[in-house]
């Protein structure tokens, strides 16, 4: 249950003429607005009391309150526990006003939750589906949706025990052909995708320059440029050689893990998180397992020696994330290969000890509600300090001196994507981009989480806020994970290592609540609304890469085409957590 | 001077080519193909390449690995094989991707349940490799394999008599693992029995 930051009176203070009320269901926090009165109420929080950091937007389907509840999550830049209110309005006229103008980084969030919820956001310039297809019928969030191969509302499915007799692919269920529903009246042989032309009409209405004859052109890159870090697309309206205008388009990966972690039971969720971010599993777990801990209070408190192995492997998921992005942000720049293997080198002695503990490379699986899965077998410990005292400080230094000062990296990098601190504030960035631009925001100290604040590290921030800046915040945040894993190593006490004997069952009261990490990619954060069953009833994920990419159409405008690769390898994304 | 930045990186990239030579040097013949030079490429003292030439070298997978769910069955004086598992459905709940289908055996006279699975099915292809079934299992009867090398052309279910293995085999994969369920499954029987004792006096 989310503690509440603030006294209601002090808040009402600030807004006299606005009908704002505490939300008072049980296990809920948080304050309930005016819809119409929505830009307002969002204009003076921003204003007049600093919450200038909209973290995460997103909606929630009330089926048996016939209730769609809009939930927005807004922090100060300075740090500080969340305001978090919503706005409610009736499931069959779902209409909220837009918060762009206020915060511009809720685009991106708030088309999600139309795409997904059919959730009408008022005024949002651009409300177009962002993960599904255009053609796509129906709002796939919805509790009364289904998908083609829909066997039941919740797992575990009753065909599989005790009478499991009738096994079957899961091809079987869900025939190729029959496994899509099309809207009413529709054609696919005969259909126009409305929406690409009206994002190619959108890029072409830009003025031209006249001065001098430069043709406009209007340019795909991707779906799937090798540079692109997976199935990812961006469509770019060029003037000579340079950007004039780029957006985004994603939703190729989609697989709607959030209405997968409907069905799921809390604990089948952990195996899921892991393959949101796959490159950096052990943050996710830790993201998600907050969440269901804030809800479970006491009796799901970690331990002692579990706090520590949990802050270990976050930073050497950190470390790892972080030589991986360097590794192939070099790549995107065109050294092929020779530094990305450098990196991942060290990688892989990481990814040894992932293997050792939690028996995988990639897909650990290792948080559990309470504690850890299980407890560093013998040798894994003296692996770990091996790595942190010795080797990975030498050859961080080594990728240093190889990199940093190289003529060539610099002359490509600096100057180039650059997002001014209000700019990054405003596009909601987290992680390293928001930090190179100068703000030093890290969750790890805005809002310590586990045991975060026994350590002495230092928020790595940069001012220049371009390229060449994030490259030098992650090289630094790596030797700053290696100073947290030292200092974990030394104090770690023996004992037990999960609260409690483990369950498959957890009892969670019915509430809600917001847990955030830092995850190398930036703020991670789960939204979960839980009803008192087995399955959670809303779980939401704030994808950092997902929203970080709200801020690529202001970095890359201006700079040359080539430079679009290199500020899309800045920005470190995965494909798995963009499109979820 | 300008340049400087690519000749001193340039230097590094010397540095680790000549560097996997004089390891390979060192070394000799004991760095490719055996056990030790493979101990020593993953080691924290690895110079120069490391990279195993898989499939002829292949690295050590540690006791904890986990790639796919076995059933375990123990073999009686007699040489029948007994099964661990009692198709109390357990991991068929916890299974995230729900890919494994249990019968439960009923008595033809009776109707009624006995703790022996009819059949046991595992889509191999839909299966996580999360190990929860095996960390939630209540008879240690369900366990996670080491043979990672499972590619096909076609869809695979398992059943009952593809997974089945017998219980030194996993002794022999993991052996801590083993020895520490085996300390806890004689408590328990002792205890057990204990109880029974009691009771018929």
């Amino acid at each position: 249950m989310a503690t509440k930051s603030f006294s209601i009176d002090e808040v009402k203070e600030n807004f006299q003429e606005i009908n704002i009320e505490e939300d008072e269901r049980k296990g809920y926090s948080g304050l309930i607005v005016e819809t119409d009165k929505l830009v307002d109420f969002a204009n003076i929080l921003k204003n007049k009391m600093g919450f200038d950091y909209l973290s995460s937007v997103t909606g929630v389907d009330y089926l048996p309150d016939n209730m769609m509840e809009v939930v927005y999550h807004a922090y100060k830049s300075t740090g500080g526990k969340p305001m978090e209110f919503k706005v409610q309005v009736p499931r069959e006229k779902p209409v909220v006003p837009s918060l762009v103008s206020v915060y511009p980084g809720a685009g991106f969030q708030e088309r999600e939750a139309w795409d997904l919820l059919g959730i009408k956001f008022d005024g949002h310039p651009n409300l177009k589906r962002i993960l599904m297809w255009e053609g796509f019928a129906g709002h796939p969030l919805r509790k009364d949706w289904h998908e083609a191969y829909y066997e039941e509302d919740a797992k575990p499915y009753k065909s599989r025990w005790p009478n499991g007799r009738d096994v079957h692919l899961a091809e079987d269920r869900n025939p190729y052909k029959k496994n899509v529903v099309y809207p009413k009246d529709f054609d696919p042989d005969k259909w126009n995708p409305e929406g690409e032309d009206a994002l190619y009409l959108g890029m072409k209405s830009l003025q031209k320059d006249d001065d001098l004859k430069t043709e406009q052109i209007i340019v795909n890159l991707g779906p799937q440029h090798p540079s692109t870090h997976g199935v990812f697309r961006m469509v770019v309206n060029l003037e000579g050689e340079t950007v004039k205008k780029l957006e985004p388009v994603m939703g190729y990966l989609h697989r709607n893990h959030e209405k997968i972690g409907e069905r799921n039971t809390y604990l089948m969720n952990i195996p899921y998180t892991d393959r949101l971010d796959y490159l950096s599993s052990m943050s996710n777990n830790f993201g998600y397992v907050l969440a269901v801990e804030k809800l479970m209070g006491e009796k799901a408190k970690p331990t002692e020696r579990a706090e520590y192995i949990r802050v270990i492997m976050a930073e050497f998921t950190r470390i790892s994330n972080h030589l991986f992005a360097i590794g192939t942000f070099l790549n995107d720049l065109g050294a092929y290969f020779t530094p990305m293997l450098y990196a991942l080198e060290e990688r892989e002695l990481i990814m040894d000890i992932f293997e050792a503990t939690a028996g995988s490379r990639i897909m650990c699986n290792y948080f559990r509600f309470g504690g850890v899965a299980r407890d560093l077998p013998p040798g894994v410990y003296e692996k770990m300090r091996d790595l942190v005292f010795d080797r990975l400080p030498r050859k961080i230094d080594e990728l240093d001196k190889y990199l940093t000062n190289n003529e060539l990296v610099r002359v490509r990098s600096e100057g180039i994507g650059v997002l001014t601190p209000e700019e990054a504030i405003a596009f909601s960035a987290a992680g390293p981009v928001l930090r190179a631009s100068g703000v030093p925001y890290d969750v790890r100290r805005a809002e310590p989480y586990g045991i975060y604040n026994r350590f002495d590290f230092k928020v790595v921030a940069r001012n220049h806020g371009d390229v060449y800046d994030r490259y030098l915040v992650r090289l630094e945040e790596i030797r700053q994970s290696i100073l947290i894993i030292q200092q974990a190593l030394d104090q770690m006490p023996d004992g037990p290592i999960i609260n409690g004997k483990p369950q498959y069952q957890v009892r969670v009261p019915a509430g809600e609540a917001y847990g955030r990490v830092e995850g190398p990619k930036g703020e991670l954060g789960f939204y979960i609304v839980s009803n008192g069953k087995p399955n959670p009833w809303r779980y939401h994920v704030r994808a950092p890469s997902f929203i970080n990419l709200t801020a690529l159409s202001k970095m890359c405008e201006g700079d040359k085409v080539a430079d679009t690769i290199i500020i899309l390898g800045s920005i470190d994304i995965v494909l798995g957590e963009t499109d979820r | 001077m300008y340049g400087k930045g690519i000749v001193k990186g340039l230097g590094i990239t010397l540095k680790r080519l000549i560097e996997t030579y004089i390891d390979d040097i060192k070394w000799g013949k004991k760095r490719y193909n055996t056990d030790e030079g493979i101990a020593h490429r993953m080691s924290k003292d690895a110079r120069g390449i490391f990279t195993v030439q898989y499939p002829e070298e292949k690295i050590p997978v540690p006791e904890e690995f986990r790639f796919i769910p076995f059933l375990i069955y123990e073999v009686d004086e007699n040489g029948e094989k007994i099964e661990r598992c009692t198709s109390c459905g357990i991991c068929a709940k916890v299974c995230p991707s729900q890919c494994i289908w249990i019968e439960r055996t009923k008595d033809p006279k009776t109707g009624r349940p006995v703790p022996v699975p009819a059949e046991f099915y595992i889509d191999i292809d839909m299966c996580l490799n999360c190990g929860l079934c095996a960390e939630y299992c209540p008879f240690d009867a369900i366990k996670m394999d080491h043979d990672y090398e499972l590619a096909s052309y076609e869809r695979t279910i398992y059943n009952k008599e593809k997974l089945l293995k017998p219980v030194s085999y996993y002794a022999s994969i993991r052996p801590r693992n083993y020895e520490r369920e085996e300390k806890a499954r004689a408590k328990a029987a002792a205890i057990k029995n204990a109880r029974k004792k009691q009771n018929i006096r």
